[in-house]
């Protein structure tokens, strides 16, 4: 598939970079801050957005993302008005989008109906962490008949046997989840790639980005020694969080991404 | 009667990746799979297993107090126009006081033979919890208990209970602080120890294999219910009557007799205040299907597909969603499945009380309140089993409040 997924890994791989893919739950603290952060990402670098659509019962969500998720949903998002936020975001950038929620808000809204709006809205791809390959079927089939990836993920518990499954169903880019458990920042000084990932590359060539509880540049620098792309989730939400109220909140979110990526590009690339 | 989809009830299910028609499935993240995988495989290895068999019936008998009895409450039959002949199944006779201990002793026994020594459950207003508590002291278990942060304050009782008996008891803050969070946060914990622990779900929901293995430890109900009426009445009964939250006592109740097409399955959901109130946790009557908790089966949901909280007098029937073989049996026509109020269980509990001494569960009095509508409707020398699922100790207090006494 010829996306803008594609595309900007294909890129990222010729200046020898890795990606850097900043999470933002949709509509926290309130709907009217989404898109501002959203370009203050763009600007600090990010290669691709993972917006995540907030569910009231989230069962792989950490302390900090379920948090922002209630308040985002306290404060009236719904999964139509992130469709419109990603089309206006669509109007000025072009970095991919790839939404990131539970099932149910998708699957009530309708699967086919829903495909269709996010292609029109500008959307890349859709990331559904309660969606296992084998109960993927249906909206793989709505997502990839609009052009949308449906993105899989990889636990640490995952077998060979899962992986080569789930490498079959595969688009876009393969998420490697860090570590057991949910998502959010941690402190633990390293995570055991180099064995899964490797592994992973034996059954699948698409793209490999890891995430789950990566939060400064140091981690983000480990991880890129295995990965094609580091995911920073809980550590945004927190720092989005503690600096709602200040008027460099878009600075502030800038200036973290810029940090979070500068361990992605190559040494000779990034004094230029 | 829910009839719309043109589904047959197939009795060989679920299938071999979890779904009961459209129903069930496994919606959870892949770190959970490979022991979902792994739990359904063991599961069907040990659950054959004689010596297992053998363990669990000698609890069951010498320790929970199996089979419980199966009464003909005469008195109540008479009150109802003595058409039908009501027999009440007492699973509130079962130690612990309900048809919780079932599954967590099954389960319990299950985590031994899987090498877990430590044991996590959920519980909404401490019934489950205390269960899982009390198998796991006898099992020798580590067991810590999920526990919403507003049910530990308004169910002081049943936490100090479940300390009493050795587990730990979390508290959980996100959310609503009910049993729908301490659901959620159970999941999050099994996902993040997997490898030692067992996650012992208190009802026939969640993802596949915990539906089955549910319906499966709670169906003694059924089968002793089954033997019982063909003995005491020499026939089968015409109708199977029990309350739905997640649904575990009418699923034990119901399942064994699934494939006697003449006996006619009703599950009572909880209207709380009203179905048209929006204020009552009738999933199959007035919700849609969503996927929560694992699996797909009716939820209550908003527009948007946010689920919403339930309400129930009853602590055991205030969950938004509800097993997923329910769902199937509704959308086949298998069981029907209907809700009564808040005040008619609180009337079901008296009436109970006066005719037959027994204090009845909340929970149960919503069967009761649907048997007592039903009865007279029904034709002469009709037979009801009604599954009695709890005693109504643990619910005096609200008792008292729903009839505006102060105790």
């Amino acid at each position: 598939m010829n996306s803008r997924i594609a595309r900007i890994f294909e890129q990222l791989q010729q200046r020898g970079e890795r990606a850097l893919i900043p999470y933002l739950t949709a509509g926290f603290p309130a709907p009217g801050f989404t898109l501002p952060l959203l370009d203050a990402l763009v600007r600090g670098g990010a290669d691709i957005i993972e917006l995540g659509v907030p569910f009231s019962d989230p069962i792989a969500d950490g302390p900090t993302i379920q948090r922002a998720s209630q308040e985002a949903l306290a404060a009236g998002t719904t999964l139509q008005g992130i469709l419109e936020m990603v089309h206006e975001f669509r109007r000025k950038h072009d970095t991919p989008i790839v939404l990131f929620g539970a099932y149910n808000p998708f699957f009530h809204y309708g699967l086919e109906r829903f495909a269709g709006d996010a292609a029109r809205a500008g959307t890349d791809a859709v990331l559904v962490p309660d969606l296992p390959v084998e109960e993927c079927a249906e909206a793989a089939h709505c997502l990839s008949d609009k052009g949308l990836h449906l993105i899989c993920l990889v636990a640490p518990t995952t077998t060979s046997e899962r992986k080569a499954l789930i490498a079959q169903h595969a688009s876009g880019f393969i998420y490697y989840i860090s570590v057991k458990g949910v998502t959010g920042a941690r402190n633990s000084a390293s995570f055991k790639l180099d064995e899964p990932i490797r592994d992973l590359r034996r059954v699948t060539n698409l793209p490999v980005v890891v995430g789950f509880g990566i939060a400064r540049p140091d981690q983000a620098a480990e991880v890129a020694q295995y990965a094609d792309g580091v995911v920073v989730g809980s550590a945004l939400i927190d720092l989005i969080s503690a600096n709602r109220g200040e008027k460099d909140l878009g600075a502030r979110v800038e200036e973290y991404t810029r940090a979070m990526k500068a361990p992605l590009i190559p040494a000779s690339a990034s004094r230029n | 009667m829910m009839n719309a989809d043109p589904m047959t009830y197939n009795p060989a299910t679920p299938d071999k990746s979890g779904h009961f028609g459209q129903f069930g499935g496994r919606y959870v993240p892949e770190t959970l799979m490979s022991s979902l995988i792994e739990l359904e495989r063991q599961y069907l290895a040990i659950v054959g297993d004689e010596q297992f068999r053998a363990e669990l019936d000698g609890l069951l008998r010498d320790y929970a107090g199996r089979p419980t009895p199966l009464w003909n409450a005469r008195r109540l039959s008479a009150e109802l126009g003595g058409k039908c002949r009501i027999y009440l199944k007492r699973e509130d006779l079962c130690h612990t006081g309900a048809h919780k201990i079932n599954n967590t002793l099954g389960q319990a026994l299950l985590a031994r033979r899987l090498g877990k020594q430590r044991v996590i459950a959920e519980t909404g207003a401490g019934q489950h919890g205390v269960a899982t508590a009390t198998a796991a002291a006898l099992l020798e278990l580590e067991c810590d208990v999920f526990m919403g942060a507003e049910d530990i304050e308004r169910q002081k009782l049943n936490v100090f209970r479940m300390e009493l008996l050795g587990a730990r008891v979390i508290s959980v803050e996100s959310g609503s602080g009910t049993l729908k969070d301490a659901t959620n946060e159970a999941m999050r914990g099994w996902m993040a120890r997997c490898d030692d622990t067992h996650y012992i779900i208190g009802s026939v929901v969640g993802p596949h294999p915990f539906p089955m293995i549910v319906r499966d430890f709670q169906s003694v109900i059924g089968s002793e219910a089954r033997a019982q009426i063909l003995e005491k009445e020499g026939r089968l009964p015409d109708v199977l009557m029990a309350c739905v939250g997640g649904g575990s006592n009418a699923m034990g109740l119901f399942y064994p007799f699934r494939l006697d097409d003449k006996v006619e399955m009703y599950g009572v959901e909880a209207a709380g205040e009203g179905l048209e109130t929006g204020r009552h946790a009738a999933s199959i009557c007035k919700g849609g299907v969503g996927v929560f908790h694992g699996s797909k089966s009716f939820v209550l949901q908003t527009p948007d597909g946010q689920i919403t909280p339930a309400h129930s007098i009853s602590a055991g029937l205030d969950y938004p969603g509800t097993g997923p073989e329910h769902s199937y049996f509704s959308s086949t026509g298998r069981a029907r499945y209907t809700a009564v109020t808040d005040a008619e269980a609180l009337e079901a509990v008296q009436l109970l009380c006066r005719t037959e001494g027994i204090i009845p569960a909340l929970e149960s009095a919503h069967a009761i309140a649907y048997a007592a509508k039903l009865a007279p409707d029904l034709p002469p020398d009709s037979l009801m089993i009604l599954c009695l699922s709890g005693r109504g100790d643990k619910d005096v207090y609200s008792i008292a409040r729903g009839l505006g006494k102060t105790i």
